[in-house]
């Protein structure tokens, strides 16, 4: 299986932020990110997530497996939306300046290569911010963060309850799966696509079910140490929010407005350098 | 149906994620177009909303979506996320009339499943992910749709096959077994 | 002096069953006492400590007669967070109560939910992390953490509301001889610093007894049988006719015909006055017979010189040398983390030695896939429910020969007949999840033995089972060791297992193979013993203490005439068996009730259901 993603601690000012900062400056981030098709925002927010990716002294090892991953399905994906729509740039930007005749119906046009252009620049403006937070935020922080920017304590909790067990579960299924290979389930994919869903099943029957013996456990732990006790909960790894905090949360709200002004003032979310 | 919000609801969301997000990367892949395959924890997420309800499904596809993406492919694909939480709010509304635990997982209850998952599926990913891939990525109309529907396909099988039966095995746990005799 | 725990003519039933689970309950705890109590899966133990803890009737509703008060206060009025800041639960499925990402988050859960701010949760925190030596681990996840270090977090996380009581549910089950040990005299520890009512409930009384209690509760089909010191519970013979395991010193110097006296406080063998028993002890051993030295025959499974590391530099298995003959029943122990399963791993193929080789029957099997190796070595895990992949019996123990492309005619015919030899074949067309724990795991031993294997490997195989079910599994795998010529090779760290039913003992420490030897010499063998995490028998401080000669001879002695006794009380139970099963013909729900507490688990579940 792949590497996942881990909080690996370091001290930078990145890392000492409170996870309540770095929480919603990713979920703002995300969410301009989104809105925007505006090259030069794109651009700006591409710029300010490097620098920040850069002091977050996060390392190649420790994302480089995710990277690649990354950077091939963004290649799959600007490949299928050129095959599907050869045109699309030319229908937002309104012009159609063909660069190179393909077979076909097939022209690369430069209005096309700007619009993938933009995709791709999307992803890259957030990805690096999702990157540096989950390695750069202890996961024990999570759910305090998610608490203290409005969400109900037990949801929050509900996530750190998943951020605990994800170990435990992979354990389970590797054991599983071994001992249900070693009973001759064919697990590679040169089977039938019946046989593979067949197999899938054996390993998720037994998977499922010891999970639900585990939530009966887990809720009867929780219920004899008093959770739900209270409408209100406090955090024992809750971080409080200081100077960097206020400074980085102020930085976000005016650029995220400044960044969404820019890009609505001409009605469309696309910047067009063809006009 | 289950209203209240109580420390096991937590909990199956706290576990259903962690199986979700574990079984992230256990997919059998159909074609070549990104993104589409059949995907395992699909029926962690139909299972799991089944049993519990809207709340606990709905949370387990928003909350195991955004993390699996997250700590596995470093990024969130929010237009995938969305569609995932809206399928298992929509399975998980009828989940008192599956009763599932109470071991009633029968002939008509299982009817009753398939024709919600379907239904369930199709507005998740033939409606909303592809509008969403719209609005905020402004992909092509026609791709995201084919996307989406290559994606119905997959889940629908998962759910339909694995969904169903896990419920029904799960559901005999609960069944009243004294007509059982030794043959 | 007022009872901090007070059942009064106490009965519960649960919701969802016909007949009450306790019956005129009638029970005095005093503040500061210790209290072990005992007795056999589905007696009512469990539901007796729920009954203090508030979990019932919260969690598993029903209805009492009768009163039952704790400190003064009905839990029945107080609610569960009520009863919380009384009752401390330390359950014994520690990755269960361990719910924080970190050990301290763990423990500060308690105080967390009662919304104490932060610097007190600190100061809190790292007082209680002293106290059971967890300081050094505040910020470790749970996964790296061992069993008993998981253990002592969990019991930090209930005495962090400074609780009267500490309630523990089998706090033995889970660990190795040594942490077991550890674990019994941490407890001890908190009751003289702190004066805690202790509770424990544990089948393994030896090993309970490490430490001395105030009184030990006998409970049996939802009746308390006896309620007395050790010294005057051990010399009855109650524990026996419970279906609870004596300490083995008793049970030897029973068979020698020593009429014990409590006088003689029998509670520890080191303490344990023997000058009267020691004449008997003595004739005994002269007498007893020698048991039969099994032949060398060929080699079944050879392990060369195998190496081992996951990150290079840090080994977890090194030079491991060893043979299993076949016919033979081997043990694999050590304690939790020594890389016993890492073995089981490499023999299995699922992961690849660094150096080294594998011989089955002679020749190299480095170049077999997993499956291919799984035709003539089985895994049986330790946990069913994770190899159970199939709703019905036949379907689960016919997989195995289904994926193989074996024709249908003969499936069914080799099914069936394993299904005979494993006593299930009434049972073919039922759902498994009908069928109680021990019923499931000879499922799973079904489902591997129906490919005919040369080898079997189990993981744990009795772990969680109390006396009856640990003999009836160990007796069935005997059964086909001797009768059908099966090598076994169990992983464990159950040192009466590895005594009673092992011909040989691989011990491995560190990552080194130790010994290679019988059972009994490296029990008696203080060294090697300790280096593993195990205990010395107490069958050797009996020999010592009485002056017998070979106290490792001694030992073997008095297994192989406890085996055979235990063979016949085996066919006694086998009309129990019978007994049971025309019970499940009649009354399948009411049969579940004493069958095992797994089925009380489900009757739980279904109850608590029916409740929400």
């Amino acid at each position: 299986m792949a590497r996942i993603l881990t909080y690996t601690e370091k001290n930078t000012w990145i890392h000492r932020l409170s996870g309540v900062t770095k929480l919603l400056f990713f979920l703002s981030w995300s969410v301009v990110g989104m809105l925007t098709y505006d090259t030069r925002v794109l651009l700006t927010m591409l710029v300010i997530s490097l620098i920040i990716f850069k002091i977050s002294k996060t390392e190649w090892k420790q994302i480089g497996t995710v990277f690649k991953f990354i950077l091939l399905f963004l290649l799959l994906n600007l490949l299928t939306v050129f095959v599907f729509s050869p045109y699309e740039g030319t229908k937002i930007y309104g012009t159609k300046t063909v660069l190179c005749q393909l077979v076909g119906n097939y022209a690369i046009t430069k209005e096309q290569l700007f619009y993938e252009l933009n995709i791709m620049f999307k992803y890259f403006t957030v990805i690096p911010i999702v990157l540096m937070f989950i390695v750069t935020t202890n996961p024990s922080e999570f759910a305090a963060s998610l608490n203290h920017i409005g969400v109900s304590y037990k949801v929050g909790y509900a996530v750190a309850i998943a951020l605990r067990y994800v170990p435990d579960v992979q354990s389970d299924f590797n054991k599983i799966k071994h001992a249900q290979e070693a009973r001759g389930i064919e697990m590679s994919g040169k089977a039938s696509l019946k046989s593979r869903i067949k197999s899938m099943a054996s390993i998720i029957f037994p998977l499922i079910f010891s999970s639900m013996d585990r939530i009966d456990v887990v809720s009867n732990a929780m219920e004899l140490r008093g959770f739900g006790k209270n409408k209100k909960r406090t955090w024992y790894s809750g971080k409080a929010l200081q100077r960097n905090d206020y400074l980085t949360i102020g930085f976000v709200i005016v650029f995220c407005i400044a960044a969404l002004f820019i890009t609505f003032r001409d009605g469309s979310r696309f910047y067009n350098p063809f006009l | 149906m289950k209203q209240k919000f109580g420390i096991k609801e937590v909990v199956a969301i706290g576990i259903g994620t962690a199986l979700f997000v574990v079984l992230t990367n256990v997919q059998i892949p159909f074609g070549i177009i990104p993104n589409t395959a059949l995907q395992s924890r699909v029926a962690i997420l139909t299972f799991f909303a089944a049993v519990f309800g809207p709340v606990v499904g709905g949370a387990i596809g928003l909350i195991g979506h955004a993390l699996g993406d997250a700590l596995f492919y470093g990024g969130v694909w929010w237009s995938w996320v969305f569609p995932d939480a809206v399928f298992g709010i929509l399975v998980g509304i009828f989940a008192s009339k599956y009763a599932i635990k109470e071991g009633g997982f029968g002939k008509k209850a299982i009817i009753l499943f398939n024709v919600i998952q379907v239904v369930a599926n199709a507005i998740a990913w033939i409606l909303v992910a592809p509008v969403l891939d719209i609005l905020i990525y402004a992909e092509p109309t026609d791709k995201v749709f084919i996307q989406g529907a290559l994606a119905f396909i997959g889940n629908i099988i998962v759910s339909g096959v694995l969904g169903t039966l896990i419920a029904a095995a799960y559901s005999k746990v609960g069944a009243k077994s004294s007509s059982l005799t030794k043959e | 002096m007022i009872p901090i725990i007070e059942f009064k003519d106490y009965t519960y039933k649960y919701r969802a069953q016909v007949e009450p689970t306790l019956w005129n309950i009638n029970l005095s705890i005093y503040p500061g006492e210790k209290i072990l109590i005992v007795g056999p899966s589905g007696s009512g133990k469990s539901t007796l400590a729920h009954c203090i803890n508030g979990l019932v009737p919260f969690s598993y509703p029903g209805e009492s007669t009768g009163s039952l008060t704790i400190k003064g206060v009905n839990p029945a009025e107080k609610g569960i967070f009520g009863m919380s800041k009384i009752v401390g639960t330390v359950l014994q499925d520690t990755d269960g109560q361990f719910i924080g990402l970190t050990v301290a988050e763990d423990i500060a859960f308690a105080l967390e939910n009662d919304m104490v701010p932060q610097d007190e949760m600190f100061r809190k925190v790292d007082g209680v992390a002293d106290v059971v030596d967890v300081k050094k681990l505040l910020n470790h996840a749970p996964n790296a953490l061992s069993g008993g270090q998981k253990q002592r977090v969990c019991m930090a996380g209930v005495m962090i509301d400074d609780v009267d009581i500490l309630l523990f549910d089998e706090p033995l089950a889970n660990l190795d001889p040594a942490t077991g040990k550890r674990a019994i005299n941490l407890i001890d520890q908190i009751q003289k610093g702190k004066n805690t009512t202790i509770v424990i409930i544990e089948h393994r009384l030896e090993d309970a007894l490490y430490r001395d209690v105030d009184r030990i509760i006998v409970v049996g089909e939802g009746r308390i049988v006896a309620d007395m010191r050790p010294e005057d519970l051990l010399v009855t013979d109650i524990l026996n006719q419970q279906g609870i395991r004596e300490p083995l010193y008793i049970t030897a110097l029973k068979h020698a015909g020593c009429e014990l006296q409590a006088s003689s406080s029998p509670q520890h063998i080191e303490s344990m006055d023997l000058e009267p028993y020691k004449e008997k002890m003595q004739n005994w051993y002269r007498n007893a017979e020698m048991p039969e030295e099994k032949k060398i025959k060929e080699p079944a499974l050879e392990i060369m010189d195998l190496d081992f590391a996951y990150v290079y530099g840090d080994p977890i298995l090194q030079n491991i040398r060893f043979q299993i003959n076949k016919g033979e029943m081997i043990s694999v122990v050590g304690k939790n983390g020594a890389g016993k399963s890492t073995l089981s791993n490499l023999i299995c193929g699922f992961i690849d030695p660094d150096k080294g080789s594998i011989l089955l029957n002679g020749s190299d099997i480095a170049e077999k896939s997993i499956k291919e190796r799984g035709e003539s070595i089985g895994l049986v895990m330790q946990n069913p429910n994770q190899m159970i992949s199939k709703p019905m019996v036949y379907d689960e123990v016919a997989l195995g020969l289904t994926v193989r492309g074996v024709p249908q005619e003969e499936i069914r015919e080799r099914v069936y007949e394993t299904l005979k030899i494993c006593g299930l074949y009434p049972f073919r067309n039922w759902p498994i999840s009908a069928l109680s724990f021990g019923q499931k795991k000879r499922v799973t031993i079904a489902s591997i033995l129906v490919m005919d294997p040369n080898v079997i490997i189990l993981d744990e195989p009795t772990a969680g089972q109390d006396y009856r079910h640990y003999t009836e599994i160990m007796e069935f795998l005997k059964k086909l060791n001797q009768e059908r010529g099966i090598t076994i090779l169990m992983i464990t760290h159950d040192m009466h297992l590895m005594l009673e039913y092992t011909d040989r003992a691989i011990v491995i420490a560190d990552g080194q193979l130790i010994a290679d030897d019988k059972p009994a010499n490296v029990l008696t063998n203080e060294k090697k013993s300790e280096k593993a995490y195990l205990k010395k028998t107490s069958l050797y401080d009996l020999a010592l203490r009485c002056d017998l000669p070979d106290p490792s001879m001694f030992v073997e002695c008095f297994i192989h005439y406890e085996r055979q006794h235990a063979a016949n009380r085996m066919r006694g139970s086998v009309d129990y068996d019978k007994e049971q099963e025309k019970g499940q013909e009649k009354n399948q729900n009411k049969d579940r009730m004493a069958y095992s507490d797994e089925y009380q688990d489900e009757k739980d579940k279904t109850a608590e259901e029916v409740a929400r």
